[in-house]
Parts: structure tokens; sequence; C-alpha cells
């Protein structure tokens, strides 16, 4: 059977043929609709972790009690899942582990760039990297093939091009005969101690000389010879860039990534007149070829930042294009929070007491943006709070006052509890806001340990944020109603003036949630143009719903529109002249 | 089949639906026996940013994205965005678009003017320009949650594949109580010359 799909469901759809019994992950674009996918196998027990970390230490788990076991993440969650996934690569495993982590070139929605195949090859994991969604199904079994032959790991690397792009895909059938999960004690594998690592470490070696050999003959490492008069290099997202681009050109298309068959790029090398590399962002592949002593051409035609595009390719090797003129700046349309989102007043009131915002990733990350401008900082997952520890540290007394850290609920749960802990243990003074929206909304509104239910859509149990921050020995721990502009004000300046931890928890939903009974809107609010006197106080929020209308002549008056207005009442409490109400 | 690949751009402001337009149309090549590739960016687009979404068919189709320059057919939601977009149109190609304009936050706020004149400027760059007042079409249909499948049936009188395979993607794409509403949505957007 024929379906299109995208290279996050083809994966899911992998895997379930490839058998697996456990699939975790914490959510982050462009990965997380494997998980959302994977849900519709009810063969395979599908779950968000907290981070990436315990994400993969499920998988390990089920791994070495024999289940095969799928772990997905983004690229920057690797960082936070390295920790295991180094030894692991010792280890090896039992059932089949593989682990995708979808890269993001050109940060579309990401705080870097950065490229997955290092960690490939700085764990000694192979690498597998499919080029549309057809291969990302069958690289999925394929891949816990390889973990099961090699006794290794194996990481899936996607990119964005390919976690997004849908094409048209074979299914398969689910295998059957895989043996059932039992209790697997085997010490010199399994315990990561000095002495057991120490030899564990030598197997490393020579599986990654093993795979480097058997690479040669792997159909998934394939060479399309045409016009020897130029060969390429190529993985995953490139290689349909250059077929387009350099329709004449022979190929070298690596399904397997790391380690690299070095015979047989050395093979291809002698067939072709003049070899090129062309892959996306680090120059992995092309510095592995000239320290094996092949010539060839990578970074100094192909561009180390950003993504890569037919033009783009064509650009590199001197092609004509046919890139059009563009036409005037126009207004930008970056992404805004929702009319009614329980952020916007917390970032308008913190943009009002001049705060020093710690930033951290979700949502909110938006409070960065014109007209609320209340973000100061944003580097990963969790960081708002130790980096709030870190500069009241330094802070002269005034200015110490002004910093507050403000970071989501999820957020919170993935990282940021080690933060808090640590500021109240070595008794830092900064104000935490935790932005509680019961969900994890950026990527999607995904469930967390905090919102109630998982991912099967299961009851749960929720995370009961005041007593956890009270637990760890918060002694201020107040909750206030982030669409309560006075409310906001008053609790978070005295809060900022508290010369301790202190930790403020705001209590309405997502908006976009759809679980009946969780987010309530208000009534539609309307302006009274009788009372608009036009002073624009209402714009400092940066609501979509409200839209400034200019009048010819007279100064123009404010609008809301009821199809957006989700009744906060947040722009109501700002007008200053009554002229926001209830509309009729 | 010839070699020849057709590429299509979908543009406009993100909650429009934008991806389910372009999953119809891709669902629509695929029933008439093309090979699909269909590409876009999640994440951002459900918070009102600018949405493109890339979809091409063919015999064989390589890069999920359109190459510089080399769209056929421009599909806009949105005014400001389609003429934003139109430097991904080959010259003479194709642009339908929406009646519509979604001010910007920059717009909104009184800080810049949403710019005037935009479907005159886009048909003086591409004579075969179609603009559609999706939302009145659509309330003729009987919803004005149908403006997109007007859209789309405004599109697929532009492209050479049979009525059939656009009416049983959209089938399988739109849910059954919402069937005929955009069954007819499609043949009013259809009939448009």
């Amino acid at each position: 059977m024929k379906e299109i799909l995208s290279g996050n469901e083809a994966i899911a759809r992998g895997a379930y043929e490839a058998g697996v019994k456990v699939a975790c992950a914490y959510p982050g674009t462009p990965s997380t609709e494997i998980l959302e996918n994977t849900i519709r196998y009810q063969e395979i027990d599908s779950s968000w972790a907290t981070n990436e970390k315990v994400a993969l230490e499920v998988g390990i788990g089920a791994s070495f009690v024999g289940a095969r076991s799928l772990v997905t993440m983004k690229h920057v969650g690797v960082n936070v899942a390295a920790d295991p996934l180094f030894t692991l690569s010792y280890t090896g495993v039992n059932g089949g582990l593989v682990l995708v982590c979808a890269d993001d070139p050109e940060l579309h929605s990401s705080q870097n760039e950065q490229d997955s195949r290092n960690y490939a090859k700085s764990a000694k994991i192979p690498m597998l990297e499919p080029s549309d969604s057809q291969e990302c199904l069958e690289f999925t079994k394929l891949a816990f093939e390889l973990s099961e032959k090699y006794d290794t790991p194996v990481m899936l690397r996607t990119t964005t091009r390919i976690s997004h792009s849908k094409s048209v895909v074979e299914l398969g059938e689910r295998v059957a005969d895989l043996p059932a999960p039992k209790v697997a004690k085997n010490p010199a594998k399994f315990v990561m101690l000095p002495g057991n690592a120490r030899a564990r470490h030598y197997i490393v070696e020579d599986r990654t000389d093993q795979l480097s050999k058997d690479g040669c003959s792997m159909p998934i490492n394939r060479v399309e010879m045409r016009d020897t008069k130029m060969g390429v290099i190529t993985a995953g997202i490139s290689y349909q860039h250059v077929r387009e681009a350099l329709p004449e050109a022979c190929v070298l298309k690596l399904g397997m990534v790391h380690p690299l068959p070095f015979e047989l790029i050395r093979d291809f090398a002698s067939k072709v007149e003049k070899l090129y590399v062309v892959e996306e962002l680090d120059p992995v592949i092309e510095e592995q070829v000239k320290a094996a002593g092949i010539q060839v051409i990578g970074k100094e035609i192909i561009s180390i930042c950003g993504e890569l595009t037919p033009g783009r390719v064509r650009k590199a090797f001197g092609l004509p294009g046919n890139e059009q003129s563009a036409v005037e700046k126009l207004p930008g349309r970056p992404p805004n929070m929702c009319p009614g989102c329980p952020h916007r007043g917390i970032f308008y009131t913190l943009n009002r007491l001049k705060a020093y915002v710690s930033g951290d990733i979700g949502c909110y990350t938006l409070g960065f943006m014109p007209p609320l401008s209340a973000m100061d900082t944003c580097i990963c997952m969790g960081a708002s709070i130790g980096m709030a520890t870190g500069a009241v540290k330094v802070l002269p007394e005034e200015e110490r006052k002004k910093v507050v850290a403000v970071i989501g609920d999820s957020t919170f749960l993935h990282t940021g509890i080690n933060g808090l802990m640590d500021m109240v243990y070595n008794k830092g003074a900064a104000t935490v806001i935790i932005l509680d929206n019961r969900i994890t909304a950026m990527t999607g509104r995904q469930e967390n340990p905090g919102s109630g239910h998982t991912l099967m859509n299961d009851p749960a149990n929720a995370v009961d944020f005041v007593m956890l921050c009270k637990a760890i020995g918060v002694k201020h721990v107040r909750t206030i109603n982030p669409l309560d502009l006075k409310e906001c004000k008053q609790v978070i300046s005295e809060e900022m003036e508290r010369p301790e931890t202190s930790v403020i928890i705001t209590d309405k939903p997502c908006v976009l949630i759809k679980r009946e009974g969780v987010f309530k809107p208000g009534k539609t609010l309307a302006v009274d143009c009788e009372k608009c006197i036009g002073c624009k106080v209402c714009l400092k929020i940066g609501c979509p719903a409200i839209e400034w209308v200019p009048a010819s002549g007279g100064k123009g008056k404010a609008h809301i529109d009821p199809l957006l207005c989700n009744g906060c009442d947040v722009c109501r409490q700002l007008c200053n002249f009554s002229a926001i109400q209830e509309a009729k | 089949m010839s070699d020849k690949i057709t590429n299509i751009l979908l543009v406009g402001v993100g909650g429009q639906g934008i991806l389910l337009a372009a999953e119809i149309l891709s669902e629509t090549f695929m029933l008439a026996g093309f090979d699909v590739k269909k590409s876009e960016i999640h994440g951002m687009s459900q918070r009102g940013g600018s949405v493109v979404s890339h979809v091409r068919y063919g015999k064989q189709v390589f890069s999920p994205m359109v190459p510089e320059g080399e769209g056929d057919i421009l599909f806009g939601f949105e005014l400001m965005e389609s003429y934003r977009y139109l430097s991904l149109l080959r010259p003479g190609g194709t642009v339908v678009v929406n009646d519509l304009c979604i001010a910007p936050p920059a717009v909104l706020n009184g800080q810049e003017k949403y710019p005037e004149g935009l479907a005159a400027k886009i048909t003086q760059r591409f004579p075969d320009s179609l603009l559609v007042d999706g939302q009145k079409l659509a309330v003729e249909a009987g919803n004005a949650r149908a403006a997109n499948t007007v859209l789309l049936g405004a599109v697929s009188k532009r492209l050479d594949i049979e009525e059939k395979y656009w009416l049983q993607a959209i089938e399988k794409m739109v849910p059954k109580k919402a069937l005929d509403v955009n069954f007819k949505a499609f043949a009013l957007g259809r009939s448009l010359a």
C-alpha cells in the first residue's frame, strides 16, 4: 500500500514495522511528530519523558532486557542525552536501540545550528541519514537490524527538510518473530565500571572498523555513475538538491554517514575527474575524506551556515540560477503570542517594572518581541534559573533586584528544577516565575508531567508546583492570575524586592488546549468609539486581536476583532477611559 | 509521462489552513499517478507567522523544495504574503490569490501601513493572475470556513489533472459532515475563468 508520509510519520511506521516495543521522547521541532505517530500503533508503548536524557535512559532500559526501542529528539536534545549516549556506545545493546536526532539547518525553530553527525563520530556510533520518506521508513528498519548485528546503538539523523517533507511511501508489515524481553544479566557488558569499560573500548574501536569495511558493500551506500567529469559525495537532503542542480554528475550517495566506507570512497574518487563533497553544515565527511589523503572540494564552495537548496547548490558550482528579483521591503510577519495568551500580561508587567529577564525556551520566548520586549537572555532548556543565580552573584545591589527568571511548566520540569535547587541551596536571591500553562505549547501542545495526562491521553499524576518548590526549600511561593495586571504588578514587584529566592507560579492554561473545560474563553470585548481617545495604550500588549485604525484628519481609534478576541480582559484593564467593554 | 515537474507554492499566514490545502494537493497528485513531494516548516506556523509550503509533482521529483524562481503556480491565501513571495515564481507563472488582507503586528499597532494596490501590482508582474473572493464564494457554498476549498477549485482549473482525483482527495481529507459544502465550494472555485 502507498501513502504520502512525512519523514517523521515514515520513521514511526518504520519503528512499527521493525517490531519496536518502546518509543520515548521529549518533544522538539522538527522531531515531535514521530512519537505523535507511534501512538497509532497499539503494539508500541509511547511516552513523553521529562527530558531527552530520561527518554534515552528509558530506551536503554528496555533495550537491555531485550526489546527494540526508539528514542527521538531534536539536535539540541542530544546535548542533554549525551551523557548516557557516550557510555551506551560502550555497552552496546540487547534489543536494538535507535536514536533519532532531528537537526535544524537554517534554524527554522532552534537556538543553534549544530550538526549531530559530530556526535556520531565522537561517541563512535553508526549513523544513517535518509534522503526522503521512503528511506526514513527503510533506514529505520535497517537501523534496528544493524543495532543488533553490530551490538551498538544506531543514530538516525534527519534534518527539518526530511522530517517535515512528505513523499510517497510503500508500506510493509510488522516483523513477528522477535524474542520476548527478559532479564539478561551480563555485568561485564552492562556495568560500566573502569575495569569493564576499558575492555569494552577495544570492542567499540573494532566495531567501527568493521562497519567502515562492511559499509563498502551496503546497498545504502550507492554509486551512481553518469558523466565522469564530476563526482559528488553527498547524503540526506543534500542528495536531492544535488540531483536537482547537477543532474549529470556522478554521485556517491551515503546512507551511512558514520563510519565512512573509505575503500568505496577511494574507488569512487579514482573513477571521476574532480571530486566534491556537498553537505549541509559542518565539513564532517569532507574532513575525513581529506584526512584519508583523498583530494576533494567542499566548504571552499558550499556554505557552512544555513540549509542548502537547489539554487544554492547551483550557485556554489557557478551555474546560472533562475533567481528572480525580490519585491520591495514589506512589513514583516513574525510569529506572535495568541490572543488571550496568559503570558502576555506577565511580560507587559516585566517590561513596566524594567526587570532584567533571564529567559528560557517556549512560546514565552516571544516575550522578546516588541512591543513586550521583556526578555534579555535565551540559551537553552532550563537555563533561565541558573543564569539568574549567576547574575545575582555579581551585580550591585540595586541591579540585583531586577533579575527575574521566567520558565514554562514543561521547561521547568525538563531541567529548570535543578537550577532552582541550586539557587535555594546556594542562597541565590532572584525571582523565578513559572509560567504554568499546563502544556508543552510551542511544539504543538504536548502533555507533560504537570499537565495531568500522558501521550496516550491517559489521566496521570499532575506535579504540584507549589509543593514541589516548597519541598526544594523555597520559602516564598505565590500563585497569581497572569490575566490580572494589578495582581501581577503587585506580586512581582514585591518579590523582586525580596533578598531571597522566591517563586511565582501563574495559573492560567494555554488558549490552544483542546481538552474540554481546561481553557475557558472570557466574554468578547469591543472598543467604544465614543470613549476611545486614541491613546494607543492597549496596543502596548501586542495582541493580534487589537488593530489600530487610522482616521483621516482625526487621531484614529483602536478596534478589536471579535473573531480573534478570547476575552482575556488584559486590554480592558489598561484602558484609562473605559473604552473597552464587553461586546454587545 | 513527460519529465516535466510542476512546482506549486502555497503562501499565507499561520492558522489559515495552508498545510491542509497542501495535503489535499499532494494527495490529488498521488492519486493521479505522479511522484509527489511537499515541504514546509512547522513549529512557528500556528503563531500567525508567514508560511510557505512547496508542492512538486511529476514523473520523478528530487528536491522537496521548489528551486528558486521556478514556481509555476503561486497559490496565495493572503495578499501581502502572496506579493512577498512573487520572486519564487518563474516569469510567466500563474497566481491564484485570495482577496484577503491580514494585518501583521507592525500594522496592527499603527507603526507601519499595510501596502496598497497589491492585487494590481501582482497582475502587473504576472498577467496570468486570478483574484478570488474566497470568503464570499464560501458563504455562497454554505460555510465561510470553506474559503480554502474555493481557492483549491480555482487552482485545479489551472492544472491538467482529472476532476475525479481532486474530489477523491477532498473526500479523504475533509471530515464527512463538511463534505457537501466543500464539494460545492470546490465547484464554485473551479468554475472561475
